[in-house]
């Protein structure tokens, strides 16, 4: 679904140059549940942002389902990410003054789906991530735990091949961290693909692999029975 | 991107955010108002001026005698002109190519009776030809004519208020009235646009007042209906001319600026018009100048409506918004709420402006203000398309945006 070879980024700060990913392999297969961990700085973020078409590689090759991400304009960026990609953010970022239901079916008016046909699937996904019954609240009437949940539902109602959540439990206690995550594992169980950025070791083996990142670089890669052994042995 | 859905898109929008809605509107619907409110007075007091010389034609010289006041050719200074029959004739024969109608004005004073009824009022001896320099209106039967000057009849052609006066609701047409113990036959009633005292006067041939004044044929003073042909330039050309005329005529000096006078409308109505033009033209200046601040305002505003929703234009990228969607959401938002308050000024600006009336009239000086629905509908366009740029350009910029860095944005 997503290979990733020899992927390059820096940014310019002030005179120096900061290199921030330095030559990332990687690939994910459908259907995985991928942790991206590391410290802060470790450019997991800046990794998640490139796989999302949110910012670009300086260097390397980007392939998501078989496409070559290179040199997209923004009409066509915003066409992918629109089909093939679902975010969830740390900050949510639903738009304060649209109800739930509406922040849900908003990519779906990208796709030009017609109004009807947006409004059942938002409700059907809001229903999936049980809020069906607060679809016509404001973010402003939801608790953090429901906002994430109106972002999951916004991320997956145009049913994209890969979901990109960054933080997605940052903001939350941890009840609903794992609620929520919990929430992720089921809709992974269904056959989507997920990649996580976190930073929280608990987060990271609720998912069934782990891509440890350190100074812009990948140092180790394990499925999650592999770190589990690992971590048993030690 | 002109669907339902989108429109929909919009109106959520602008309902959401009403504050801001109202304030873009508002800023809009002001300078329209203000610009039709300036442009509209500035035509009531073209409209003043115009009033105030409507009443009688403009393409005419009016020739006052007065008394000389240099000594020339032998005779003395201080000497008083005087116009006679044969300055008429003289000036229709020298100028036949320039005079349309030349007509003497003979004013005096005199005591009119009919039955019980006695009123003074202004008898002006004139020849049939009056009545086009100044404009006379006829409300019942005629006016001098050319067989009542050569045969110097006793008729009268009163005004509308003389026969209000002496006639009350009774018809005055071929009743007989006693003008400074003279009798004279009504033969026509006028009504004139320059007011109460005009309709206040009455009209006698000229050749009867001068019977009247034992057969003198002096005469007082000489309008000269020109041909309007000769447009403002030949009119002043004329002028000279005439001057010129009667000075060597009368044998008054070329310098001598007091033997007569003329008085020449058109060039009156010239000056006034500049006048008027300048004021129009500055009153235009101070309005376009709102419609730019208007521009400048809702350029402002759209670029904080943009700055403020810089975040939101990064999570609809995010989620698959497009430039163009971008674009042309924060556009339709901004020409819509534009185009609604601009035309809603407009509507305002004019019926204020109809309001208005003649209320200013007297104190302001401004009669009758208007806007011609053209300049209303083109300077609102004008602001529609403006704010449309103004909400263009940085739309256009909140587009390329990187959607990460729009994300970042607090």
């Amino acid at each position: 679904m997503i290979e990733i070879k020899d992927l390059h980024k820096s940014y310019k700060m002030g005179s120096n140059t900061l290199h921030v990913l330095k030559g990332i392999n990687f690939n994910v297969k459908e259907g995985e549940l991928v942790a991206i961990m590391g410290s802060s700085g470790s450019g997991k973020s800046t990794l998640l942002n490139i796989l999302g078409m949110l910012d670009v590689a300086d260097s390397g090759e980007y392939r998501l389902d078989g496409i070559h991400i290179k040199n997209l304009n923004e009409t066509k960026a915003a066409n992918y990410r629109n089909k093939f990609l679902g975010f969830i953010f740390q900050s949510f970022n639903l738009i304060n003054y649209k109800t739930a239901l509406e922040n849900v079916a908003l990519p779906l008016y990208y796709q030009r789906v017609g109004r009807k046909e947006r409004q059942e699937k938002a409700l059907k996904y809001l229903e999936h991530v049980g809020l069906k019954e607060w679809s016509h609240h404001l973010p402003s009437e939801l608790s953090g735990g429901q906002k994430q949940r109106v972002a999951i539902a916004r991320a997956m109602v145009a049913e994209p091949k890969v979901l990109l959540a960054d933080e997605l439990t940052g903001a939350l206690d941890s009840t609903t961290s794992y609620e929520v995550m919990g929430l992720i594992q089921k809709i992974n169980d269904q056959g989507n693909t997920i990649l996580v950025v976190t930073h929280e070791d608990d987060i990271a083996h609720m998912c069934k692999r782990i891509v440890y990142l350190r100074d812009g670089v990948i140092v180790e890669d394990k499925e999650i029975e592999q770190v589990r052994a690992s971590e048993y042995v030690q | 991107m002109f669907s339902r859905d989108t429109w929909r898109e919009i109106f959520t929008t602008i309902r959401k955010n009403k504050l801001r809605t109202f304030l873009s509107g508002f800023t809009v619907a002001l300078g329209i108002l203000i610009f039709i409110t300036l442009y509209g007075m500035g035509n009531g007091l073209i409209n003043t001026f115009d009033e105030a010389f409507g009443s009688d034609a403009t393409n005419v010289f009016y020739i006052f005698p007065g008394r000389t006041s240099m000594p020339y050719k032998g005779y003395k200074s201080n000497r008083t002109i005087e116009f006679d029959n044969s300055d008429l004739k003289d000036i229709k024969e020298t100028f036949p190519m320039f005079v349309e109608n030349i007509s003497p004005r003979i004013f005096r004073s005199a005591d009119v009776v009919y039955g019980e009824e006695t009123n003074n009022y202004t008898t002006i001896g004139v020849d049939w030809g009056q009545q086009f320099p100044e404009e006379t209106i006829m409300m019942k039967g005629r006016y001098i004519n050319q067989r009542d000057v050569e045969e110097r009849t006793r008729n009268a052609v009163i005004g509308r208020l003389v026969e209000i006066d002496l006639f009350g609701s009774r018809n005055s047409m071929g009743k007989y009235i006693d003008i400074g113990g003279s009798v004279f036959k009504v033969v026509g009633v006028f009504q004139d646009d320059g007011g109460d005292n005009e309709e206040r006067q009455i009209y006698i041939p000229y050749t009867t007042r001068q019977l009247i004044e034992k057969n003198t044929d002096k005469i007082g003073q000489i309008v000269v209906q020109f041909k309007p042909e000769l447009g403002y330039v030949g009119a002043m050309a004329f002028e000279r001319n005439l001057t010129r005329f009667l000075k060597e005529k009368k044998f008054i000096g070329p310098e001598d600026q007091n033997g007569f006078f003329v008085r020449n409308v058109a060039e009156q109505l010239k000056q006034n018009q500049d006048f008027a033009g300048v004021l129009q033209l500055i009153v235009t200046i101070v309005a376009f100048g709102t419609i730019i601040a208007g521009i400048i305002g809702i350029s402002n505003i759209m670029v904080y409506v943009v700055k403020e929703r810089t975040k939101e234009i990064g999570i609809r990228k995010a989620i698959g918004a497009t430039p163009l969607n971008v674009i042309s959401s924060i556009l339709l938002e901004s020409v819509f709420i534009t185009t609604v308050s601009g035309f809603s000024g407009m509507l305002f600006g004019v019926g204020l402006l109809n309001w208005i009336g003649n209320r200013l009239k007297d104190d302001y000086f401004i009669t009758s203000p208007y806007i011609s629905i053209g300049v209303a509908v083109f300077a609102t366009i004008i602001l529609i398309l403006f704010g449309g740029i103004a909400g263009y350009i940085p739309a256009r910029r909140a587009a390329r945006i990187k959607p990460i860095v729009a994300l970042r944005d607090e």
